[in-house]
């Protein structure tokens, strides 16, 4: 079970899965994960190029061809967007794909000189293909990646949450810009072998949204998203070794996503469920107090502050079945059944004085 | 040259051009080419459910499954935005991928029994199209052609039929709202037609290169033209040029065809980006070059105006100076004169620079308007 290579591929994932935590968050907060997908599609063309240049896979030719590509990939889009006003999205899509076209052209080129059969593990990741031969170059890459990240984090923080702030302070925002999406470039590049050229996108983001969701602040959410990152990674890439020829890349990424849905819908303050939770609640205190001002304006109305409400009218008034809402408020003490209930036999409600204090009072 | 297999080929793909840049021009307009990515990605998971409950691998079910994938994708990941937990770029990021890899994941665990292979929907070989044909009228017809037939005479006629409203809609959905053309009704079945189309392309020329053919052409028309029609035309233009060029360019070099079709269509752009007259780099750079070059003749006007009858006039005039006193290059200072003579504003008298009656009205009419400057200044 726990044979050497399962072990490298569990390291190599829980280490990109953390360090595309950690980055995906910065997209994720910049408003740009869609650049992730462009960058990640677009280094194709480089690994493809490397591997025709340098004729093998060896780690820092591969890596370093994919950042060429996707850096100029990056470099592109901002082109398009500000040299030629094409919009936001459009520019990613025209790069996006005709990268992706170069990449396809240059792959039937190195399959056509034969000896490429590893290069579609690009495509979709091939947690195998990982070699213990990679996992100090990768790790060294990652660490240098932090390093970076750690020296320019006040810089950054105030680019991922501020820019127009940080731009005022004098931060040369736009060499800045250009740092953190080489990082990015580095990341997705580091990433490829295990989740491929087409999922990558979601390994950088599913994480950062999940930390997202439970923490405030930059810090917390990339330590969490790092945690949540190598996790899946980790995950993902176990499952499928062990599993029988199911591709690492989508098996990592469906945890990742398995995970931010999680949070999506169980974090504790911004959850889905909190909130149709806070929202249920206040519309019951919303019903409530409605409840007591009706039992109170009847009450004015008749010049007698012990007036006792008919519950039909109640009901009326409320326009669905009043009877739960005074059960609640009756339990809280605010109402009390009124003692006489002469010929219709109808039940009638009345103030407690705990029930006229609660109505008096400023709402809470 | 062009046998039965070329044609088929060359079919095809000006197929899948005509349909790209019939839905890639609205999309484009309407801002969502990134929709585009993510209907091409997510009908492989409505592609492989449809199979799974039916059995179905061709026909109209696939596509239905697909249409159901594609739109959920897109409709999915806006209804996560509107709960503000995360962007609209992130909802994208993680709609589309899960369903992708859901899909890949399906496929393999399939293998064994659904001819699915992964790699072709992603990348697609047009130059396999004539290998599965349908014979129609006694002739062969590649399958593929005649799908994407099917589907392009639909394309086409939706957009005849709604092509006022949808233009509306694209470029003022406010105005189309208020018109009663119910422009969110109009993005349903652009995004429909999009999926249903990119499941007939992905044969043919697979998933991310159906992507270049819906908006690189579309950007390319954005670029160079300024109406619906216009963008509509260049698109075509440069989208079935796209099939032409990349399928003589691919041949000759023994690349994929499908791949170097894709890649041609972003000749057109950077055609565009460089010559188009509205945005290119090259009506830039002459706009740039005019408007310098008429600051440097204005300041050649005030110089000769401010020394004209004074005592170092013969001094100031003659072409020498310019270089000395103003700091000009020689050469650039040949060029300014030769520009002020073409406008006649000044003239040669021997060897000096003289204003001519429209510099002098020239020179009086910048220094008003230096001085109403210099008033508001302060």
């Amino acid at each position: 079970m726990l044979s050497p290579t399962l072990i490298t591929v569990a390291l190599a994932a829980a280490m990109i899965g953390a360090l595309a935590g950690v980055l995906g968050s910065f997209l994720v907060l910049r408003g740009q994960s869609l650049l992730g997908d462009v960058i990640a599609h677009a280094s194709l063309p480089g690994v493809v190029a490397a591997f025709l240049i340098s004729g093998g896979r060896g780690f820092f030719a591969i890596l370093a061809g994919a950042l060429i590509a996707g850096a100029l990939a990056g470099l592109s889009v901002q082109a398009l967007r500000r040299g030629a006003g094409v919009k936001p999205d459009a520019a990613l899509g025209v790069v996006l794909s005709l990268f992706f076209a170069a990449g396809v052209v240059l792959l039937t080129l190195a399959q056509t000189r034969g000896g490429s059969a590893g290069l579609t593990v690009f495509l979709f990741g091939q947690a195998a293909s990982v070699l213990r031969a990679d996992l100090l170059p990768m790790a060294l890459v990652g660490g240098g990646v932090l390093v970076v990240l750690a020296l320019f984090w006040k810089e950054f923080q105030f680019l991922a949450f501020d820019p127009e702030g940080a731009r005022a302070q004098g931060l040369p925002v736009a060499r800045l810009e250009v740092l953190l999406t080489l990082l990015i470039a580095v990341t997705i590049v580091l990433g490829l072998t295990l989740a491929g050229v087409v999922l990558m996108v979601a390994l950088l983001i599913a994480p950062a949204v999940a930390a997202r969701q439970w923490v405030r602040g930059l810090a917390p959410m990339v330590w969490l998203a790092a945690l949540f990152g190598a996790l899946a990674g980790t995950g993902g890439a176990v499952i499928s070794a062990v599993g029988q020829g199911v591709a690492t890349g989508p098996v990592m990424v469906l945890a990742a996503v398995g995970l931010a849905a999680l949070s999506l819908l169980l974090a504790p303050e911004r959850g889905i469920l909190a909130r149709r939770n806070r929202q249920a609640q206040a519309k019951k205190a919303l019903r409530g107090r409605q409840v007591l001002a009706a039992l109170g304006g009847l009450g004015a109305d008749h010049a007698n502050p012990g007036y006792a409400g008919d519950q039909a009218m109640l009901d009326a008034y409320l326009g669905t079945d009043a009877g739960p809402v005074l059960a609640r408020l009756q339990r809280q003490g605010y109402v009390l059944p009124a003692s006489l209930a002469p010929e219709t036999g109808a039940r009638r409600w009345e103030l407690t004085e705990a029930g006229r204090q609660r109505l008096e009072a400023p709402d809470a | 040259m062009l046998d039965a297999v070329a044609l088929m080929i060359l079919g095809t793909g000006a197929l899948v051009a005509i349909s790209g840049a019939l839905l890639g021009t609205f999309l484009v307009l309407r801002g969502e080419s990134m929709s585009g990515d993510a209907i091409s990605h997510a009908i492989v998971l409505g592609i492989v459910l449809a199979w799974m409950l039916t059995g179905a691998r061709a026909g109209l079910v696939p596509v239905a499954g697909a249409v159901l994938a594609g739109v959920g994708a897109v409709f999915g990941a806006q209804a996560l935005a509107r709960s503000k937990l995360l962007g609209q770029d992130a909802a994208t990021g993680i709609v589309f991928p899960a369903m992708f890899a859901l899909g890949v994941l399906l496929i393999n665990l399939n293998a064994r029994n659904l001819h699915l292979d992964i790699d072709t929907v992603l990348l697609g070989e047009i130059g396999f199209v004539w290998l599965n044909t349908v014979t129609i009228f006694g002739i062969d017809w590649p399958v593929a052609g005649v799908t994407l037939a099917a589907v392009g005479a639909v394309n086409i006629g939706v957009v005849a039929l709604l092509w006022k409203e949808w233009k509306i809609a694209a470029f003022d959905p406010g105005l189309a709202e208020a018109l009663g053309l119910r422009p969110g009704a109009m993005g349903f079945l652009l995004l429909a037609l999009t999926a249903a189309t990119a499941v007939a392309a992905f044969d043919a020329v697979g998933v991310v290169l159906f992507l270049a053919f819906l908006i690189v052409p579309a950007v390319t028309g954005r670029l160079v033209a300024a109406s619906v029609g216009g963008v509509l035309a260049v698109a075509l233009v440069s989208g079935l040029a796209a099939v032409g060029i990349g399928y003589a360019a691919a041949f000759r070099a023994d690349v994929s065809l499908g791949g170097g079709m894709a890649l041609a269509t972003g000749l057109g752009l950077v055609l565009a980006l460089m010559a188009s007259p509205r945005s290119g780099m090259v009506a830039a750079w002459v706009r740039r070059r005019a408007l310098r070059e008429e600051g440097l003749v204005a300041v050649l006007i005030a110089h000769l105006a401010a020394h004209e009858g004074t005592a170092v006039e013969a001094e100031e005039s003659g072409p020498a100076v310019l270089v000395e006193h103003l700091g000009w290059r020689p050469a650039q200072a040949q060029a300014v004169v030769a520009a002020a003579l073409d406008r006649g504003v000044i003239r040669r008298e021997g060897e000096r620079l003289a204003l001519t009656e429209a510099g002098r009205a020239l020179a009086r009419a910048e220094i008003r308007r230096h001085d109403r400057r210099r008033v508001l200044g302060e």
